[in-house]
């Protein structure tokens, strides 16, 4: 099969990577730390974490997503097949914690803050600007939950085999790139509309 | 690429109508949240629900009739997928009852949350299971 003539030869670091879990689990607690400090700022609706938790992970959230899409992208490109295998081994488990995280941060901090300051109510004078927020993070949401977050854990669970096809793994990078460059742009659009609406 | 083209074969699309059906539940909680606090008429709403609804079902419909597909992967990747998407769903729904949010709204939105966290486990296990070699052994 066409497949096994790609396939790149077991040696012992594929081996230790097909025994490794999908999930980095020592990053686990921080996200779990994270997470229930977010729950915090909601139920208390206290303006200032809030809006740390909406600022620290949107900033966070754009800048990843810009440097993957148009910086690790371009690079990945021009590396040798061997050295794509062997960043995308230790990129892509840590981005399978980071980007989930810090969109659950901005975005359920960013409802409520919009909420506590009244701007999800129609009378707020610039209630187009959040609808149009909302529609920006609609399709980044679409993107992210349909092209770039399959891509990153089936390029996991190619890696972990004891051959991985660097045909496969090529081909879902690609995909993960291009996804996280649309969102990247997308993000452009989120910066001109959360600036307006804190101007 | 020849290999993963064989590796992956491209039918059905399921995450070309597993994104569509995520986009009509996206429509419908913007439409429903862009009106609050104000109740908005269900009607668009209801509609964006039945045709996330319809997408999804076709979805799976055209997935359980393929062929040599790698289905113990697809259960493995579902099966934590979704209990990662119920855990998140049910913070979602905890904000909006939190946040006052009651009735027929409260269903719909629900509803499209429960499409919403069905989709994107399908999603991610299709990707998955459609790389596995399984059927070519």
């Amino acid at each position: 099969m066409a497949v096994a003539d790609h396939a790149l030869p077991a040696h012992p670091a594929a081996t230790q990577a097909s025994s490794s879990t999908i999930v980095p689990l020592a990053g686990i607690p921080i996200v779990g730390v994270v997470l229930i400090g977010l729950v915090v700022a909601i139920q208390g609706n206290w303006t200032w974490p809030l809006a740390f938790y909406h600022v620290v992970g949107g900033g966070l959230w754009t800048g990843v997503d810009l440097f993957m899409g148009f910086v690790i992208g371009p690079i990945m490109r021009g590396l040798s097949i061997p050295a794509r295998v062997e960043l995308t081994k230790r990129l892509m488990p840590k981005m399978l914690l980071i980007m989930p995280t810090l969109v659950t941060m901005t975005l359920a901090s960013g409802f409520q803050l919009a909420r506590v300051n009244g701007m999800l109510s129609g009378h707020y004078s610039r209630h187009a600007w959040v609808v149009a927020s909302m529609i920006v993070v609609a399709v980044m949401a679409v993107t992210a939950l349909g092209l770039l977050q399959p891509a990153n854990i089936a390029v996991l669970f190619e890696l972990r085999k004891p051959a991985p096809n660097p045909a496969v793994v090529g081909k879902l990078m690609r995909r993960f790139m291009y996804a996280a460059a649309v969102t990247g742009a997308m993000q452009v659009a989120t910066l001109v509309i959360m600036t307006r609406l804190a101007s | 690429m020849a290999a993963a083209e064989a590796a992956a074969p491209s039918e059905p699309k399921v995450t070309e109508l597993g994104m569509l059906s995520i986009g009509l539940v996206a429509a419908g909680v913007i439409y429903l949240a862009a009106s609050l606090p104000r109740r908005a008429a269900l009607g668009p709403a209801v509609a964006l629900l039945a045709a996330a609804a319809a997408v999804l079902a076709l979805n799976v419909l055209l997935l359980a009739r393929r062929p040599g597909f790698a289905w113990w992967r697809f259960r493995l990747v579902a099966g934590w997928m979704l209990l990662v998407y119920v855990v998140i769903s049910g913070m979602i729904e905890y904000a909006f009852v939190y946040d006052k949010t009651r009735g027929a709204v409260l269903l719909v939105m629900t509803l499209l949350l429960a499409i919403f966290t069905l989709n994107v486990p399908l999603i991610a296990a299709f990707t998955v299971a459609r790389f596995e070699r399984e059927s070519a052994q």
